[in-house]
């Protein structure tokens, strides 16, 4: 059936709550009015005030209570309505949720799934606009998924939900409004397997969230001008799914890393060196980037735009390595 | 304290209460000097002088209810019935130790015990034990949480918001705050405005008393009827209990140049040990020779499990990051 992103995210949760009554929700806003982006709409007249929270503006507080409530026996999913609120958080995120499982040698466990959106384009600034997913892949301990579209929205995380670990489950705001077809009944998609979405040739462009729809429309302007384009959409970016990536770069010899998170330091930074360590022999031509520029996300749409991800800069960096 | 007129005392509890202090006091000086000798990695941050908070509030609550405490806290994680062995082996990096040598002693975690962490965030751990209240809330369990934290945790953010969710859903947590009067080496009151810290309670309209954190058995009774509270969902208590750390704040401070060596001797005079003995004594108790070799006989024999442990095995490095 044809799904809106919110609506599959919808999905995933009333099914995985009507499984597994260790489910909770807690969010601002998720309860009594159904979530900002309306992704937790019904939970609340479904499963009752034990089951969906509605708490204060206070993200180091619901995520902490989240971790102690995953510690004892629950399975919280949290919303996080922005990612660029991730950190007032990250105490609790990155010092304790990440580091439960090991610092505890195994006897603790911090099964939850903070549910986050971030991304720009919507002229929403600086502190609403962010991509910041290399911020938490930095740091050990947290699985982080960056679906990009809809059927795997619903399938990522009802993976995620069942997973034992914590996960970082980021949405991307320009998907909110896209609608794709969504498999009725339980869908279920593994993390850490990506999914090589448009196969090629002359080139690997791997790419996630919504940068990834950036990457098939460029590719197909580059099919019109002869150049055949692989496409992997990474799903998950940890686990990362390191041998798709490899089949790929050992087929076509040249490698694009296209997301919208500033380049510097960026998770790109990091794939990069990781394949010119282990595939240096494999490659024609040095690893290219698209990336967001490395400054505050600007307000006028035309600042905004320069600093994002385009079809167009996609295009321009392939043409550089065809 | 002069023995009054009152009730007989329960000589089996004194007795048990006391026996876990002195091995608080025995292992923290033992502690010290493996830290001294170079076989005590990192810091060590003793509780000298606040050993009837453990023994008191632990002695309150029952194996199922959860705690947080903070890298002071290794005697509420013994009091709470983790194994001693297991606990100084992990203190001493071993193998054999609760976390397998890689928490340490800030670290400490032992889901058997209810022990959901010590902590190296100053604050870290307040969210981690409301969330535990929410989920004994939601099953509607007899089972509560407590949190132990220091004063200069008042001054910490997370901890705010914490206590406000507390209140907000009456859950059943106690919030057990040690105030030794010094966060670090600065005074309370020259980290906050308002130093009577029940006060600060007001705020999110949480139950909040002060007693005195050295008399053992005023901190047992607290705690009791804060979980007697809790579990009847009338929501969390606030207890600051007033103490003193006659030692230094990690093993490189003497405790000296911040404060007067008679501020010192004077809460010295105060071990809430030496109290216990004394009420012990003049109660004409007997026996007591045999539970002190008794429990400096359980330190010693974990310590030498300890050393005799293994160190963990290099290959043991990356497991154990994901479930």
């Amino acid at each position: 059936m044809t799904s809106t992103f919110p609506q599959a995210i919808n999905a995933a949760l009333h099914a995985e709550m009507k499984r597994d009554k260790s489910v909770i929700v807690l969010g601002e806003d998720v309860g009594r009015f159904g979530g900002m982006f309306r992704c937790t709409e019904g939970l609340f007249k479904a499963f009752g005030e034990k089951r969906v929270w509605d708490t204060p503006i206070s993200e180091s507080g619901f995520i902490g209570i989240g971790l102690g409530a995953a510690m004892t026996g629950k399975r919280p999913v949290i919303e996080l309505m922005f990612i660029d609120f991730s950190l007032v958080a990250m105490d609790q995120i990155l010092n304790q949720i990440a580091k439960t499982h090991f610092m505890s040698g195994g006897n603790a466990r911090a099964p939850m799934v903070i549910r986050t959106q971030g991304g720009g384009y919507k002229g929403a600034a600086a502190q609403h606009s962010q991509m910041l997913e290399a911020l938490f892949l930095h740091v050990p301990g947290l699985k982080v998924v960056t679906p990009s579209n809809a059927a795997d929205a619903k399938g990522l995380l009802t993976a995620a939900i069942r997973d034992e670990n914590p996960v970082l489950f980021i949405e991307h705001k320009q998907l909110y409004s896209e609608s794709g077809e969504v498999p009725e009944g339980e869908h279920f998609v593994p993390l850490g397997k990506a999914i090589v979405v448009r196969p090629g040739k002359d080139l690997t462009i791997v790419s996630y969230s919504f940068t990834l729809t950036l990457a098939i429309k460029a590719a197909e302007k580059l099919a019109a001008e002869g150049i055949d384009a692989e496409v992997i959409d990474l799903r998950t970016l940890n686990p990362l799914d390191w041998d798709t990536i490899a089949i790929s770069v050992r087929k076509t010899h040249k490698l694009l890393i296209a997301h919208e998170a500033y380049g510097r330091c960026g998770f790109g930074a990091d794939l990069a060196a990781q394949v010119q360590e282990k595939l240096f022999d494999e490659l024609d031509a040095p690893i290219l980037r698209v990336c967001g520029e490395d400054v505050p996300i600007p307000f006028a749409k035309v600042l905004e735009d320069a600093s994002l991800p385009s079809v167009e800069k996609i295009v321009e960096r392939a043409r550089e390595l065809a | 304290m002069a023995a009054k007129a009152g009730p007989p005392l329960n000589s089996t509890l004194l007795i048990g209460l006391y026996r876990q202090m002195l091995i608080l006091q025995h292992l923290e000086k033992r502690l010290m000097e493996l830290s001294q000798q170079g076989i005590l990695r990192g810091s060590l941050h003793l509780a000298t002088g606040q050993e009837a908070l453990p023994a008191g509030a632990c002695s309150a609550l029952k194996k199922e209810d959860a705690i947080t405490v903070t890298y002071r806290g290794h005697g509420y994680v013994l009091a709470k019935g983790c194994d001693i062995n297991r606990v100084v082996a992990e203190i001493l990096g071993r193998r054999t130790g609760l976390c397998k040598g890689k928490g340490g002693k800030m670290h400490l975690t032992d889901i058997e015990n209810g022990l959901l962490g010590a902590n190296g965030i100053v604050g870290g751990g307040i969210a981690t034990a409301v969330g535990a209240a929410l989920s004994f809330h939601i099953d509607g369990a007899d089972r509560i949480a407590m949190t132990v934290f220091g004063d200069g945790t008042l001054n910490q953010g997370a901890t705010h918001e914490a206590m406000n969710m507390a209140s907000l859903w009456k859950l059943p947590v106690i919030f057990l705050c040690e105030n030794n009067l010094y966060a670090e080496m600065t005074p309370l009151s020259e980290s906050a405005p308002v130093t009577e810290l029940t006060k600060r309670m007001a705020a999110y309209d949480i139950r909040a008393l002060r007693i005195d954190g050295n008399d053992v058995m005023a901190v047992r009774e607290t705690v009791a009827d804060a979980r007697r509270r809790a579990v009847k969902g009338e929501g969390p208590t606030f207890i600051e209990a007033m103490t003193y750390r006659t030692c230094g704040h990690y093993q490189n401070d003497p405790g000296t140049a911040y404060r007067s060596k008679a501020e010192v001797a004077e809460w010295q005079e105060k071990s809430p040990i030496t109290r216990l003995r004394q009420q012990l004594d003049e109660s004409k108790v007997n026996g007591l020779k045999a539970i002190e070799d008794g429990a400096m006989k359980v330190v010693e024999d974990a310590i030498a499990f300890a050393l005799a442990s293994p160190e963990p095995n290099v290959s043991e490095l990356k497991e154990d990051l994901f479930a």
